[in-house]
């Protein structure tokens, strides 16, 4: 049997090859001037073309968190935004945060000490999401109790189910400034 | 996702003369919908209008005393902005019972209004929607309409006879629910200049053009939205009710402001949200508040009036009643009668 491959009717739209931009990032402090089509996602950049494999996929659309990185130090999306809308922005991914804390004795940055001390994660796939989430709730300054721990982690699923020492280790960061 | 080209605008009036060269273009600023729409090929626009580098960032002051919020200022500093905390607590309170920290933290004021329907059926490309493609049908109304919409969805035909609505599909937005309670007015830049929409008349019922959201002209970029000076600071409450405690759309949510003289009402605002196409106000049912003293048995008149020809489509029935109890909760709370938590 021979198999032929029928061309396609003559009105069909022929899709051309990607417009491709280059685009320079700066993540964790290091500059990388990278060649993207333009609807490649922030975090498609940093796993794909840039091997910084810690920011996890999970959902690719926002309800998840497991992409979550700090854009000028604010927690957010990097499924939900192109990667060519963040030039000019400071992007740190779970690689810089350790960084992002010089004076600490352990080299790893207070949250990422507690959710080891706390035991704040099982499979381990949603971590670099939370950590990166609970920074950015630190910076934010908003959390006061246990419940807006808990409210503002809404946005990082673990399917696991490691939230009580997830907000355990968060609540003993937030102790700990407070000293 | 389809192939598209992009531009980063340098003004405003760059971003519309960009607009207007092609009809496929779009504007992005947070992204959070329209990429995840993008992704889902519910949008497919040609080009995408970068216009997060334009200078719509801050929120000022506006000459009689209200608040002017830049389109580009993000959900998260609009709801933790000291003005807006003290002065209009209830958008506060509204944009923070809305989406996650990280979401807020990207979405911004004008793409919280231009945000679209949750409707399972209108991001399902494999299933009729009359808000996706218009005339192929609406899934929801004998479907799976939990979260669909009670108010506002009926329609007549030309002798005046009920006809089968055509989207049932509800606004997801939280902050706008409290802007329609406020009485906040949008900003908007077109080709032809800038004009204001009263919020009121900025999202619009489904009729028979459902595909159409607002009334924004396809030229016009939204620059800022204007709060007006009384943000009724004193009595108000966001009433959010969903299926889980948090980051969750609303089922039913009311947005309650009241002016107090004693114990008497002077001004009533009412808005709902997760119950029509847009943010439900009535204006009737507010003025049977006023003058009328803080009681259950006035907000019941209220609800009453409220949800008055409200049609439930089955599996949001409930809707109706729960959207009643709601709204007499949230003004006892806002009168202070009921704790909040």
């Amino acid at each position: 049997m021979t198999l032929i491959a029928e061309a396609p009717p003559k009105d069909t739209y022929i899709p051309s090859l990607p417009p491709i931009h280059t685009v320079t990032l700066t993540v964790n402090g290091i500059e990388a001037q990278l060649q993207l089509a333009p609807w490649t996602s922030l975090l498609d950049a940093l796993r794909e073309y840039m091997d910084m494999t810690g920011t996890k996929k999970g959902c690719d659309h926002g309800q998840c968190g497991a992409c979550t990185v700090l854009v000028d130090g604010k927690r957010i999306n990097s499924c939900l935004t192109l990667a060519i809308m963040q030039e000019g922005k400071q992007i740190t991914t779970i690689e810089g945060v350790a960084q992002m804390a010089t004076d600490a004795p352990s080299g790893l940055h207070p949250i990422q000490k507690a959710f080891i001390d706390c035991d704040a994660f099982q499979c381990g796939y949603c971590t670099p999401g939370q950590i990166c989430s609970a920074v950015g709730l630190l910076n934010e300054g908003q959390a006061k109790t246990t419940a807006d721990v808990r409210e503002l982690m809404s946005g990082n699923i673990c399917r696991c189910g490691a939230y009580t020492n997830i907000v355990q280790a968060i609540e003993e960061v937030i102790n700990q400034q407070a000293v | 996702m389809n192939s598209f080209t992009y531009i980063r605008a340098d003004s405003v009036e760059h971003a519309v003369n960009e607009r207007v060269a092609e009809t496929g273009a779009r504007f992005i600023a947070g992204g959070t919908n329209l990429l995840d729409l993008m992704k889902e090929t519910v949008e497919h626009p040609s080009r995408l209008i970068d216009i997060t580098r334009l200078p719509m960032t801050s929120i000022t002051e506006t000459v009689d005393g209200g608040l002017r919020l830049g389109a580009l200022v993000t959900n998260a500093d609009t709801a933790y902005d000291k003005r807006v905390q003290e002065r209009y607590p209830l958008l506060s309170q509204a944009i923070l019972a809305g989406a996650s920290p990280q979401l807020r933290n990207m979405a911004t004021n004008g793409g919280n209004l231009m945000q679209r329907t949750r409707c399972y059926y209108f991001y399902d490309v494999a299933t009729p929607c009359n808000k996706r493609e218009p005339g192929s049908g609406c899934s929801a109304i004998n479907g799976f309409n939990r979260i669909h919409a009670i108010l506002g969805t009926q329609l007549l035909s030309q002798d005046g006879m009920p006809a089968e609505p055509q989207c049932i599909a509800t606004h997801p937005s939280d902050m706008c629910v409290a802007l329609a309670a406020i009485g906040a007015v949008v900003r908007v830049t077109g080709n032809y200049g800038e004009r204001t929409i009263p919020f009121a008349d900025f999202h619009r019922l489904p009729g028979n053009t459902p595909h159409i959201d607002n009334s924004l002209a396809s030229d016009e970029l939204i620059t800022a939205i204007d709060l007006p000076q009384n943000g009724f600071p004193k009595n108000h409450m966001y009433l959010k009710l969903r299926d889980r405690a948090s980051y969750a759309f609303a089922l039913v949510s009311v947005a309650a402001a009241l002016e107090l003289e004693g114990d008497t009402i002077t001004d009533a605002r009412i808005a709902l949200g997760g119950v029509a196409h847009k943010p439900w106000r009535k204006p009737e049912a507010e003025a049977l508040l006023v003058g009328k003293p803080v009681s259950g048995e006035s907000f019941q008149a209220a609800a009453d009036a409220l949800l008055a020809g409200a049609q439930g489509y089955g599996a949001n029935t409930f809707k109706i009643e729960l959207a009643k109890r709601a709204i007499v909760r949230a003004l006892g709370q806002a009168a202070k009668l009921e704790p909040t938590e």
